[in-house]
């Protein structure tokens, strides 16, 4: 009772208007997710930095506090400087910097897959009178891909907070790496040692008070959340590495 | 005689009861035992099981509302194709609307709103009412089973986020004072297992009160 060619007639009409309602949809709620996209990230930087925040104030806070936004390079050099609504120096702003297609990038420079030079970026907070750098963060977990932010203080070592986040950890366990218990056991801990020799910050399995690590440098791991903890090990140390001639030039 | 045709109320008995039915004696989990998965997957905190039930609801009624409409267009060679067609388009719809709006809720229900297009209960529906019903009484059917499956998704959440992490949306419900006591929140509550259990339970508690649901054998 339906021929071919109405079965034909049928599914094409069904797919364009199909099509043109998506892409309809699509277009007229897309600044309102970029907006939220965008939110979640600065709410994420400012907590590392324990400034409180909510989803309608964030971006204002952000304005107020976030006084430089710094992208080096591999040797620590400058390569853009934003501030106050203008750039001071080159063109790229370190917010809209993807920070896992940077990593990438640095890692297939180093096995001369590209030519393509990584730049990272660095926010520089001034919050009431005192100066704190933000440094995002990212790296794998066991299921998927973690990320983060740490802040240092002026002295560009000390720890002022951490904030974690995870797209699946197992809950109970890895999961426990977005948890204030782990991230408030970072605080005042040093990425630099006192000779000024770059340590990271290692979370140690087993805990740190019994193994040989300066307590100033290692954090306990989370007990049953091993590959998730050494996957934030591995992330701290991976992405810190990156900003320590830039930190060795400019340390106050 | 014009018109000899007595126009049915919209809320006849019979209407009312393609509402009701799902939610107990009809009920598309603990019945019908279809979207188990979503139901274990959504229900460890109270807030995204509800956006899940809403979500639901909305998809299966809408879906059940516009293949009722083209019923008689639709060849039946690729009926499925088509019903398909308008679930994953209302489901992208839906989690548009959700990543524009509520956006930390569709971050907590992450894959599982796209997993609505092959949650059974809205294409068993389309199977088995709208195809063959009006448009009316198909939407009807879909907002009562959306209820039925959002009912058990919110009891569910309510004793896991309860006893699981102390909280209802997230505000502490169980008093400082137990914690003092020495009361801990139960770990297992928030994980899977725990909501198939529940599930579980449910089903036990609405069929020794349900005599006829029991099979025979």
């Amino acid at each position: 009772m339906f021929s071919n060619s109405y079965i034909f007639k049928y599914s094409a009409i069904m797919v364009i208007l199909v099509a043109a309602i998506l892409a309809g949809a699509a277009l007229l709620l897309q600044p309102a997710q970029e907006r939220n996209v965008k939110v979640e990230k600065i709410q994420d930087m400012l907590n590392s930095a324990h400034i409180e925040s909510t989803t309608d104030n964030a971006e204002q806070l952000y304005e107020k506090y976030v006084v430089r936004e710094i992208v080096i390079d591999e040797n620590g050099e400058e390569v853009s400087v934003y501030k106050g609504g203008k750039f001071e120096k080159g063109d790229v702003r370190a917010f809209n910097i993807d920070l896992k297609s940077q990593l990438k990038v640095k890692q297939d420079a180093a096995q001369g897959k590209t030519k393509e030079k990584a730049v990272f970026p660095l926010f520089e907070v001034d919050f009431e009178g005192d100066t704190l750098y933000i440094i995002p963060l990212q790296g794998n977990g066991l299921w998927g891909p973690i990320w983060g932010n740490i802040t240092l203080k002026r002295d560009m070592s000390t720890v002022e907070g951490v904030s974690f986040g995870h797209k699946g950890e197992t809950p109970g366990l890895g999961a426990e790496i977005a948890l204030p218990q782990f991230e408030n056991s970072f605080l005042d801990k040093k990425v630099f040692d006192d000779k000024g020799e770059f340590q990271s910050i290692s979370v140690v399995k087993g805990g740190v008070a019994n193994s040989s690590i300066d307590p100033a440098h290692g954090v306990d791991a989370i007990s049953g959340g091993t590959i998730t903890s050494m996957g934030v090990n591995n992330m701290l140390k991976n992405n810190l590495s990156n900003y320590i001639t830039y930190i060795k030039n400019h340390k106050k | 005689m014009k018109d000899t045709k007595i126009k049915e109320p919209l809320f006849s008995a019979k209407n009312r009861k393609l509402l009701t039915a799902p939610l107990n004696k009809d009920n598309p989990i603990t019945v019908q035992v279809l979207g188990i998965c979503s139901a274990l997957a959504v229900t460890a905190k109270l807030e995204p099981a509800i956006v899940m039930a809403v979500s639901v609801t909305v998809v299966v009624a809408f879906s059940n509302l516009v293949v009722s409409l083209l019923r008689n267009t639709i060849p039946p060679r690729i009926r499925i194709i088509v019903q398909l067609v308008v679930i994953a388009a209302l489901v992208i719809v839906v989690d548009q609307i959700l990543k524009a709006y509520v956006y930390n809720v569709s971050k907590q229900l992450s894959v599982f709103v796209g997993l609505i297009i092959t949650n059974c209960i809205v294409m068993g529906r389309l199977e088995a009412f709208a195809m063959s019903h009006k448009p009316w009484e198909s939407f009807l059917d879909g907002i009562g089973n959306g209820l039925g499956y959002g009912l058990i998704l919110v009891v569910v959440a309510v004793f896991r986020e309860l006893f699981g992490s102390g909280t209802l949306f997230g505000y502490h419900i169980i008093p400082q004072s137990f914690y003092d006591a020495g009361y801990a929140n139960n770990g297992f509550f928030i994980l899977p297992p725990m909501a198939l259990i529940l599930v579980g339970l449910i089903i036990w508690f609405q069929r020794s009160k349900n005599a006829d649901l029991v099979d025979k054998s």
